[in-house]
């Protein structure tokens, strides 16, 4: 059983549909109650950094998120939800995330040069250095995902697992014993994304 | 390296899948659902999906197929098609869209692209547009491509990425059906004019359209076509290794 964060941001209709179809009972929530129970945890997210860290505080689930994560609960954050696992956004001000994974989000424009478009947007292929994370056990290096963000994770190299080259290398997930993130959307990227839900399933 | 991405277009009447030539003259081709899916297995990158329904009940209809594409297939979907007002994003994308297009829409109300920007951010709102060359202007037409709105379209194209809009759509009325290729010049000034996603539409005729397209204008992040697809013209598997043959960046399954 998988259960999804639900704090009133963006739209789970894909991430839950992703995971019915490759077979796994999804439990969609904001009830701190259940979040405490859950075997899984996804944290999505979409929008701007800070208010969906409002949403989040308001929710009531920051300390029960925590709780998991210290107890070894596996949690995937998922595009602006793998933001919100790190120290600090610098997205419009800045704010602090959960700090489950030392780093922060800057914007892309920062780093890339000038001229390549931004919000990265589209297909990108994953590079995953030198070692291969269990997450992508069941897909290949070179693999394309689909990528929607103007922010992106700096700071954090020793917790990078895969990268993608966009006018220089952007981080594509992280992990941290068992807390992981995915900058990119495995809900949108076809058979390689469910193969990617499928290795979080089995953690 | 980000890919060039190739979107087939469905525009879907009464729950079918139909492709106008130059905007008339309508064919049914298949059911949208199971188009989308064969689309998404052979290296389609991004569906749209534009509701040429009038009626209510033909409404309804299309955001059941909707939804039942979207818990079926996982590739990126953009919704197009009768979207006016705020509350039109909001129902698409509760069906699962992720990218909502505004045409005629955004013409008539001009802060639709601001409002909509806002409250689901730029990147889910893809701009449309219809040009034709009037006098040798490049005009913006509404309504399919029927009505001058006597606007010039680089201008407004401007204007709409100013207020939001993540990526635009150029449909190029000239071109569109004749199947003779792209409308470089027209993809060519939208690209110098923006810095958002431009994609490509109106005139591909095989896969040596896309070739050009790509090598012509690096600008051009997509391609879109619609009947070469839909009637087998171009299989898109070929397509992508002719892409990679070209060193043109695409996604191979």
């Amino acid at each position: 059983m998988i259960t999804i964060v639900d704090y009133s941001v963006g739209n789970l209709f894909s991430l839950v549909s992703s995971f019915k179809a490759i077979g796994c009972d999804v439990n969609v929530t904001g009830d701190p109650d259940a979040v405490k129970t859950a075997d899984r945890i996804i944290l999505p997210g979409v929008g701007a950094f800070r208010d969906a860290k409002e949403k989040l505080d308001e929710s009531g689930l920051i300390d029960v998120l925590l709780e998991k994560a210290s107890s070894g609960t596996p949690i995937m954050g998922v595009c602006l939800g793998m933001q919100m696992l790190f120290d600090k956004s610098y997205e419009y001000g800045a704010y602090d995330g959960l700090g489950l994974i030392e780093g922060e989000i800057r914007p892309i424009s920062d780093f890339v040069p000038d001229g390549l478009k931004i919000p990265h947007m589209g297909w990108n292929a994953l590079n995953f250095g030198e070692k291969k994370h269990p997450l992508f056990k069941y897909i290949k290096e070179g693999d394309d995902v689909y990528f929607v963000h103007s922010y992106s994770a700096v700071k954090c190299d020793k917790n990078i697992i895969a990268t993608s080259e966009y006018g220089g290398l952007v981080t594509a997930a992280v992990a941290k014993d068992n807390i992981l993130g995915c900058q990119f959307h495995p809900e949108k990227s076809g058979s390689v994304g469910l193969k990617i839900l499928k290795a979080f399933t089995d953690f | 390296m980000i890919t060039k991405r190739i979107i087939p277009c469905l525009d879907v009447r009464e729950g079918r899948v139909v492709k106008g030539v130059n905007f008339d003259q309508l064919q049914d081709v298949s059911s949208p659902i199971d188009l989308a899916a064969y689309y998404s297995e052979h290296g389609a990158d991004e569906l749209v999906f534009y509701d040429i329904t009038a009626s209510s009940d033909g409404r309804k209809l299309f955001t059941d197929i909707l939804t039942e594409t979207a818990s079926k297939v996982f590739i990126p979907l953009t919704v197009g098609g009768g979207i006016n007002t705020v509350e039109d994003f909001d129902r698409v994308l509760k069906c699962g869209a992720d990218k909502v297009s505004v045409n005629s829409g955004a013409i008539r109300n001009p802060d639709l692209v601001e409002e909509a920007a806002k409250k689901y951010g730029d990147q889910c709102v893809v701009l449309s547009v219809d040009i034709k060359r009037v006098d040798g202007v490049f005009t913006v037409f509404a309504k399919g491509g029927r009505e001058n709105t006597g606007m010039e379209a680089i201008s407004w194209i401007k204007r709409c990425v100013d207020n939001g809009a993540g990526e635009v759509v150029v449909n190029s009325i000239d071109t569109d059906g004749v199947k003779q290729g792209f409308d470089l010049e027209m993809l060519d000034a939208v690209c110098n004019a923006v810095n958002v996603p431009v994609i490509a539409s109106g005139g591909a005729g095989g896969i040596e359209d896309f070739i050009t397209l790509f090598k012509t204008l690096p600008g051009v992040d997509a391609g879109l076509a619609a009947s070469i697809f839909h009637f087998g013209t171009v299989d898109i598997k070929d397509l992508k290794q002719e892409m990679l043959r070209h060193n043109i960046p695409a996604r191979i399954l």
